[in-house]
């Protein structure tokens, strides 16, 4: 049963023209999925939030560090051409330094201790709202 | 007070039967570990098809929906919300089966209802998850995955019901030895 060739010859003899058919249209209805669901949309913007308060908006189109006070210290957030980071947080986990670059659009870092968020925003927004 | 007895039919017996299999093929099927939450084989799945195209759309129905009842209560999910996933799915990929049901025979062999039933099951599952459990665009991101899934095990549940069709029709023992 476990024959390949012989499965393969019993699967190519088995199939019958709308079957074909059907096969045809599913691979083309997943690769529109596949192409609309993973479009990976570039950023052009990192919206800070702190607390409940959107602190700032940055254009990703620099390069540049910003030194963002929240409740437990001073974070530094990176920008440098398209993507931004935690670079520094005073956090004790350090969960939102370990994410690393963030670099599409509706990413986003949370830092849980010291309040502080960062966002991905494209030129449309995918997500109606995030919510923490 | 006495009860007057249950006349069964042989009908139900075949029902009961033929769902103890299906019933059976999901227990196998719940403890194989899934990669990702909803990407199952659904093997039970054969004998709705087998079902379908031996004794018609009832039974087949019959055995699909006593086949989620029964393996929701044998795993002790009645009820929540993995029932209602499996029960959502079940009775979509079962209109879509009795839509296609009535495509030529001709052209679409039993590999064609099982990808259609497939699809629409993972459909009907999305839409409840959509609506109901997961009310966030999030879920949108797997769609290709589970689509994928869906044509591949589609594919192949459809090859194998095709063969124990084969082997009924030519008086083969149904169940080919491995």
């Amino acid at each position: 049963m476990l024959n390949l060739p012989h499965n393969l010859k019993y699967a190519i003899k088995t199939l019958r023209l709308g079957d074909w058919l059907i096969v045809a249209g599913s691979v083309i209805i997943i690769v529109y999925l596949f192409q609309t669901l993973w479009s990976s949309e570039h950023a052009t913007k990192v919206q800070i939030r702190l607390g409940d308060k959107v602190y700032a908006t940055y254009t990703l189109n620099q390069q540049r560090d910003i030194h963002v006070h929240g409740p437990i210290g001073t974070a530094v957030i990176s920008i440098a051409q398209g993507k931004a980071r935690f670079s520094k947080s005073p956090c004790h986990n350090q969960y939102c330094v370990h994410q690393g670059w963030l670099t599409r659009a509706g990413q986003a870092a949370i830092c849980l201790p010291n309040q502080i968020s960062l966002e991905l925003i494209g030129e449309n927004k995918p997500y109606d709202s995030l919510n923490y | 007070m006495k009860h007057p007895p249950i006349q069964t039919t042989a009908d139900d017996h075949r029902i009961a039967k033929l769902a103890a299999f299906a019933i059976a093929l999901h227990m196998i099927e719940a403890v194989i570990p899934s990669p990702l939450p909803g990407v199952k084989p659904g093997i039970a799945n054969i004998v709705t098809l087998y079902v379908l195209t031996q004794y018609g759309f009832a039974t087949a129905a019959w055995v699909s929906i006593l086949r989620v009842f029964a393996s929701s209560l044998l795993l002790g999910q009645f009820l929540s919300p993995t029932f209602a996933l499996s029960l959502g799915g079940a009775i979509i990929s079962l209109l879509m089966l009795w839509l296609a049901m009535h495509l030529p025979k001709k052209h679409f062999s039993v590999v064609s209802l099982s990808i259609l039933a497939a699809f629409a099951h993972i459909a009907g599952q999305l839409m409840i998850v959509r609506l109901w459990l997961i009310p966030h665009t999030s879920v949108s991101y797997l769609i290709p995955i589970f689509a994928i899934a869906a044509l591949f095990f589609g594919v192949i549940n459809g090859l194998i019901t095709a063969k124990l069709l084969y082997n009924k029709a030519s008086n083969k023992p149904e169940i080919p030895l491995l």
